[in-house]
C-alpha cells in the first residue's frame, strides 16, 4: 500500500490519549504536520503541556503506529507554542463533554485571569445546567481544572484553556 | 542568553522539587493538588529549557539537571530553602517567584531567537495559572503577620544567586542520589 499523508493521519487518529482516552491524538490537536517521503514518515507533534507525563508515551505509540504501516518514524517534538486548546477538534470537544469533561474556553488575546475563570459560564457535562462555580484551578492532570455543578450537585472536571 | 535559560531551568527543577515536597501534606485538598501540579509543570519546563540548552552544548538533559557539582547550580536562594510546614513562608516564596519569573519569562518571550521566544511563549501559557494562584492566596493572606513577615524575610533572596546553600546540599544528595548510584543509566 502506498503511504500518503491521509493515511498516516487516519493510522494516528486510532490512538487514544493516554490519559483521557475517549480522544485521539489526532482529536486532540497534537499532530501538527505530517510529512512523507518514500518510507520515512515525519510528524511534528506538539506537547499539550510541557510537563505532561503522557509524552514519551503518545511519542512511542505514534512511532509504533507509523511502523505498522511499513515505514519508517521520525516524530519531532516542537516545543513551541503552537497548541493551544482551541486545536482540539469539533469531535474532540464532543467527545470531552460526553464523558464528563467541559471542553476548554476559547484562548484569548490575553492570559487567562482569575476573574474570567471564575465569571465565564461553563455548562454542567451531566445536567447541562449553567450554575457551576471553580472549585480548584488545578486538577487530576496539569490540563483540568474542577468545578462544582450547583444545580447537580456533581464535581466534573473542566480542561483549561492554553 | 544561555546563563539565563541556565538560571530559568535550575529555578523550575528545584522549586518544582521544593514544590513537591507538600504532596499529601498541603493544609487542604485542593492544595495538596494544586502545589502537585505546579510542580510538575515547573519541573516540565526545567526539562524543555534543559533540553534546548543541551543541543547546544552538546550534552543532555538529564546530565544537565543531575551531573553538576552543587556549587555549579544556578538557582536562586529563594528557590533552595526547604520551607515545608511553614504555609506562611511557601505562599510568600510562591508569589515572590511568580513575579520575578514573569518578568524574566516576557523577556525570553521577545528574544531574536524564535526557539527560545517559542519556548518561553509556551511556558508563559502555563505560569498564567500560577500566576492566579499566587494571587488568589496574596489577596487571602494580605495583612497576615506571618505572611507579611516573609514576604520582608525572603524578598532579597530572590536575586540572590552567589552560591549554594546547606539546605541545597540535602536536595542536591537526594535528587541526584539514582544517577550517582549508577553511572550514565539512562530509563
Amino acid at each position: 500500500m502506498v503511504i500518503t499523508a491521509d493515511r498516516v493521519r487516519e493510522a494516528l487518529a486510532e490512538i487514544p490519549d493516554p490519559e483521557i482516552p475517549v480522544i485521539s491524538l489526532v482529536d486532540l490537536g497534537v499532530v501538527r504536520d505530517v510529512a512523507v517521503e518514500g518510507r520515512r514518515v515525519h510528524v511534528e507533534f506538539t506537547p499539550t503541556f510541557l510537563g505532561c507525563p503522557a509524552l514519551e508515551t503518545m511519542r512511542a505509540a505514534m512511532e509504533e503506529k507509523i511502523r505498522e504501516l511499513g515505514a519508517e518514524p521520525d516524530v519531532e517534538v516542537v516545543l513551541d507554542d503552537s497548541w493551544s486548546t482551541d486545536r482540539i477538534t469539533p469531535e474532540g470537544r464532543e467527545k470531552l463533554r460526553a464523558s464528563g469533561f467541559a471542553p476548554p474556553a476559547p484562548r484569548q488575546a490575553g492570559a487567562p485571569t482569575l476573574v474570567q475563570l471564575t465569571s465565564q459560564v461553563f455548562r454542567c457535562p451531566y445536567c447541562g445546567s449553567t450554575e457551576t462555580r471553580l472549585d480548584n484551578i488545578f486538577g487530576p492532570t496539569p490540563c483540568r481544572s474542577i468545578r462544582y455543578c450547583e444545580s447537580c450537585r456533581q464535581p466534573f472536571e473542566q480542561f483549561k484553556t492554553i | 542568553m544561555s546563563e539565563l535559560l541556565l538560571e530559568l531551568a535550575d529555578d523550575e527543577l528545584i522549586l518544582g522539587w521544593r514544590d513537591s515536597e507538600w504532596t499529601g501534606i498541603a493544609p487542604f485538598l485542593e492544595e495538596d493538588v494544586a502545589f502537585s501540579s505546579i510542580a510538575q509543570n515547573e519541573i516540565g519546563h526545567a526539562r524543555a529549557v534543559y533540553e534546548l540548552l543541551a543541543r547546544e552544548r552538546g550534552t543532555t538533559a538529564d546530565e544537565l539537571a543531575f551531573d553538576r557539582e552543587p556549587a555549579e547550580y544556578r538557582c536562586s536562594a529563594l528557590v533552595q530553602l526547604r520551607l515545608v510546614p511553614d504555609w506562611a513562608r511557601t505562599i510568600a516564596r510562591h508569589v515572590l517567584y511568580e513575579e520575578e519569573d514573569e518578568r524574566r519569562v516576557k523577556e525570553l518571550m521577545s528574544s531574536e531567537d524564535a526557539e527560545v521566544a517559542g519556548l518561553a511563549a509556551k511556558i508563559d501559557r502555563e505560569e498564567a495559572y500560577h500566576r492566579i494562584h499566587a494571587q488568589m492566596w496574596a489577596e487571602r493572606l494580605r495583612g497576615e503577620p506571618r505572611y507579611e513577615a516573609a514576604l520582608e524575610e525572603l524578598r532579597p533572596l530572590v536575586s540572590r544567586r552567589d552560591g549554594t546553600s546547606s539546605e541545597f546540599a540535602g536536595l542536591w544528595e537526594e535528587m541526584t542520589m539514582v544517577r550517582r548510584s549508577v553511572p550514565g543509566a539512562a530509563w
